[in-house]
């Protein structure tokens, strides 16, 4: 009973346990309205940017690096996609396309950039992103006059809002993130090398590892995912606005990588981690709006919450070592 | 010190060593690489706790369990790599943890005087102002004993003090000792260069294989008989025959002119087909440096390397590997393994191309096979591929490096301390390993500071010495004397 135990404790299934026992009592507060399909629709639905914004920075935190850069890339990926859509000559379907590829172009440049110094002249990614954050939260203001680009074309909205199978566009896009990224993390040489160089650089490039291209790649990537979520933003509120993105986002995607299981130190995470740690902050979230907490102290949950979940994580780790 | 005895995890560092040092000498400790002089002077210093025996200063015996205790007794320990903060200026540095104060402020006319104090008493001269990074090697060696100094340091311990100054540096220096011994302290002087010991010692203490072997006044002692003090052991026999070189076999590797600044400089070597050529030398010598430039880890300034007499460039690992070199690093955790993943993900690392499927996709099956292959062939004992390499001895972890650079089709293996701190069993399997890689065609550099290794299991030696090659030995001609006498630069 005691390896029973100590096996679910090892595998963060205690955690699971527990927040299910935590929202069969919330849903009995709150009169069946948690579990219910179309509040967890909601809840998945609310969550699809933060997750997507999670997955990316679960790249860059398994290489030990981290990107603050992605709350006001949202921001400008959603501006300059604004722009693009109502100044290109296009409709339908070829205007959505060329209107996304922008900006993941800007996303994948900004990363690009982060990626420079950091890889180059071996500066720590902190100091670089957290430039980049200022540059892209300027730009953003620059290229929007400081007032949200309404969006003319309506097919962007339709998007937005729209729903596949009764399931949200951002949740689909979600799915497909994670699912790719998941496949990208686990099964191809690229997902290994990370790992690999997040565990130990120097090995990794005894090993033949072009780390430098491979620490490139995940700050692009995290940079796309940016401005994925960027997109959907902007298709649904019509709107590219400097304002986006620019609030709790960034924090609130660390949370939920660090909640996930991704170690800060590098070289361990996992991208379905990620989509967890986004799940279970929601739920937090959901379900003490639904029970009429308190929205200050929601905070300090969220926060008690995060804490706790990387202290387990540590302590499980230690067991782990000494075993 | 008395008896003093000290164990790591698999290995004995120390047993029953007593030393005893008076007021007023030099006491010259020498011994090879991992003799155990530096385990015992860190027990002296509290940097480590001895499991047996007892220390007694002035006759009184006491407990030294910290860096703190230590000071307190009046041990200064200079180490070879400086313990200086390099951005505080040389006053800072030399009374750093002990800043004189003035209620909360600290009292820098006081700090001045007390610096001044011990600089007019040995006669030296320092640029208290200056950034310690910004001072000479020999500036900062000064900073140290100062710093020992001005905590009133009766017994001073200096280890390869003479590593990296120049000539006129080692004459001020041992100027120095000799004023510090006429003021009554006692020094404990560790070093590999023979040549200095007539100079500088009063009496020579021998440690090998972490055992206490001799003492004896530096008049008494040649530097033929403290060599063989140090080496005096006979070669294992757990080192397979080796074949001699086919008469015929083609050069494999051709080392021309090799040079990285500052360590290494006009390296020439080359390595037949089926032999195993060893570099020997002390610590810090370039023998690693050398490999490491082969291997394209480090790029170098000039010189070319020649696989099968093909000239290749490699400025990084991976041009190295595409040449066909294969790098086991000496520093196994630190650089040869990825401690954090399994022993399938580590063997596969190098070579994870021959795992992709058509999809781009990481073959998880043949991946397993692969590492299951390795694991029986090599007797990696680990319950299974998917443990993780944290969990494994060091022997079984240095067969997961080897493993990983057999998938490849590597035809040059440089070995660098290929069987450090692993145990016989292991040992004998690496050797045999490498034999197997010689019947196979390949060529070996094994770097080893494992005397008996490098004399076992070559068929050509090299002696490195300050980054140049300074001598080579056939493998019947190499005696354990003449290779260190060749590598510590004295006279046999």
């Amino acid at each position: 009973m005691s390896a029973l135990l100590k096996n679910l404790w090892l595998r963060n299934t205690i955690l699971v346990i527990v927040v299910a026992i935590f929202m069969t009592i919330v849903n009995t507060a709150a009169k069946g309205q948690f579990l219910n399909p179309r509040n967890l629709v909601t809840v998945l639905e609310q969550i699809s940017y933060n997750c997507i914004l999670g997955v990316g920075q679960t790249f860059v935190i398994i290489t030990a690096g981290i990107d603050l850069s992605i709350g006001s890339l949202v921001a400008l990926s959603g501006v300059v996609m604004a722009q693009v859509a109502n100044h290109v000559p296009f409709d339908g379907a070829p205007l959505v396309v060329v209107t996304l590829l922008a900006g993941l172009a800007v996303g994948a440049a900004a990363g690009w950039i982060n990626a420079l110094p950091v890889v180059k002249l071996n500066l720590p990614p902190f100091i670089t992103t957290f430039a980049m954050l200022e540059v892209t939260l300027g730009l953003s203001y620059i290229f929007s006059g400081g007032q949200p680009v309404a969006v003319n074309n309506a097919i962007f909205s339709s998007i937005g809002t729209g729903a596949v199978f009764g399931l949200p566009v951002p949740v689909i896009w979600m799915v497909i993130v994670v699912a790719i990224a998941s496949v990208l993390l686990t099964r191809t040489r690229f997902g290994r090398y990370v790992v690999a160089l997040g565990g130990n650089e120097e090995a990794a490039r005894l090993a033949g590892i072009a780390t430098a291209r491979v620490k490139t790649m995940v700050y692009v990537i995290s940079g796309m995912c940016a401005a994925v979520v960027g997109f959907l933003y902007m298709a649904r509120f019509s709107s590219g606005s400097p304002d986006t993105g620019t609030h709790d986002e960034l924090l609130e995607a660390i949370a939920a990588v660090v909640v996930g299981g991704t170690s800060l130190m590098g070289g361990q995470g996992s991208i379905l981690g990620t989509f967890f740690g986004a799940l279970l902050i929601g739920l937090l979230y959901n379900a003490m709006n639904l029970i009429h907490v308190d929205s200050y102290l929601q905070k300090v949950v969220l926060g008690v919450v995060i804490l706790l979940a990387v202290v387990l994580d540590e302590l499980r780790k230690r067991y782990l070592a000494k075993a | 010190m008395r008896g003093i005895g000290k164990s790591f995890p698999g290995v004995r560092a120390l047993s029953d060593v007593s030393l005893t040092l008076y007021a007023g000498e030099v006491l010259a400790l020498v011994g090879e690489n991992g003799a155990g002089k530096s385990t015992l002077m860190k027990i002296l210093a509290g940097a480590q706790r001895a499991d047996r025996g007892s220390i007694a200063i002035d006759g009184t015996e006491v407990q030294i369990s910290s860096p703190h205790d230590a000071e307190r007794l009046g041990v200064g320990m200079i180490y070879q790599e400086f313990n200086l903060v390099p951005q505080l200026n040389a006053l800072q540095n030399i009374l750093l943890g002990n800043e004189p104060v003035r209620g909360l402020m600290l009292d820098e006319r006081e700090a001045v005087q007390r610096a001044s104090a011990v600089l007019q008493e040995l006669g030296i001269e320092l640029p208290l102002d200056r950034p310690a990074r910004r001072l000479s090697v020999a500036q900062q060696q000064l900073i140290e004993i100062v710093k020992a100094l001005s905590r009133h340091a009766r017994i001073i311990v200096m280890d390869e003090p003479t590593a990296a100054l120049t000539e006129r540096e080692i004459d001020a220096l041992f100027a120095l000792i000799a004023r510090l011994k006429a003021g009554g302290a006692g020094i404990i002087y560790i070093s590999h260069r023979m040549e200095e010991l007539p100079k500088i010692a009063d009496r020579i203490t021998v440690l090998r294989d972490g055992s206490l072997v001799e003492t004896r006044r530096a008049s008494e002692f040649s530097p033929a008989d403290v060599i063989r003090a140090m080496v005096g052991r006979p070669l294992d026999a757990h080192f397979p025959a080796l074949e001699p070189v086919k008469p015929d076999a083609p050069v494999v590797l051709d080392v021309r002119d090799l040079s990285r600044a500052p360590a290494i400089a006009h390296i020439n070597f080359s390595v037949r087909a089926g032999e195993i050529v060893g570099l020997a030398g002390l610590i810090g010598a370039g023998r690693t440096e050398i490999v490491r430039a082969i291997a394209g880890a480090d790029v170098p300034n000039s010189g070319v390397i020649a696989i099968d007499g093909k000239p290749t460039l490699m400025r990084t690992p991976h041009d190295g590997i595409k040449a066909g070199i294969a790098f086991i690093t000496e520093d196994r955790k630190g650089q040869g393994l990825v401690l954090g993943m399994s022993v399938r993900e580590n063997i596969t690392l190098a070579h994870l191309a021959q795992f992709v499927n058509r999809e781009h996709l990481i073959s998880r099956t043949r991946e397993e096979e692969s590492a299951r292959r390795m694991i029986d062939e090599l007797h990696v004992r680990t319950p299974g591929p998917e443990q993780l390499v944290r969990n494994l001895s060091g022997g079984n972890q240095q067969k997961v490096v080897l493993a990983k650079w057999l998938l490849g089709k590597a035809r040059v293996f440089l070995f660098d301390e290929p069987t450090r701190g692993i145990d016989v069993g292991a040992k004998s399997e690496i050797y045999a390993l490498m034999k197997t890689l010689l019947e196979n065609g390949a060529a070996i550099v094994m770097v080893s500071s494992e005397l008996p290794e490098v004399l076992g299991m070559s068929h050509r030696i090299l002696v490195v010495r300050d980054g140049g090659i300074v001598r080579e030995f056939t493998r019947d001609a190499a005696t354990p004397d003449a290779v260190i006498a060749a590598a510590t630069g004295a006279a046999a």
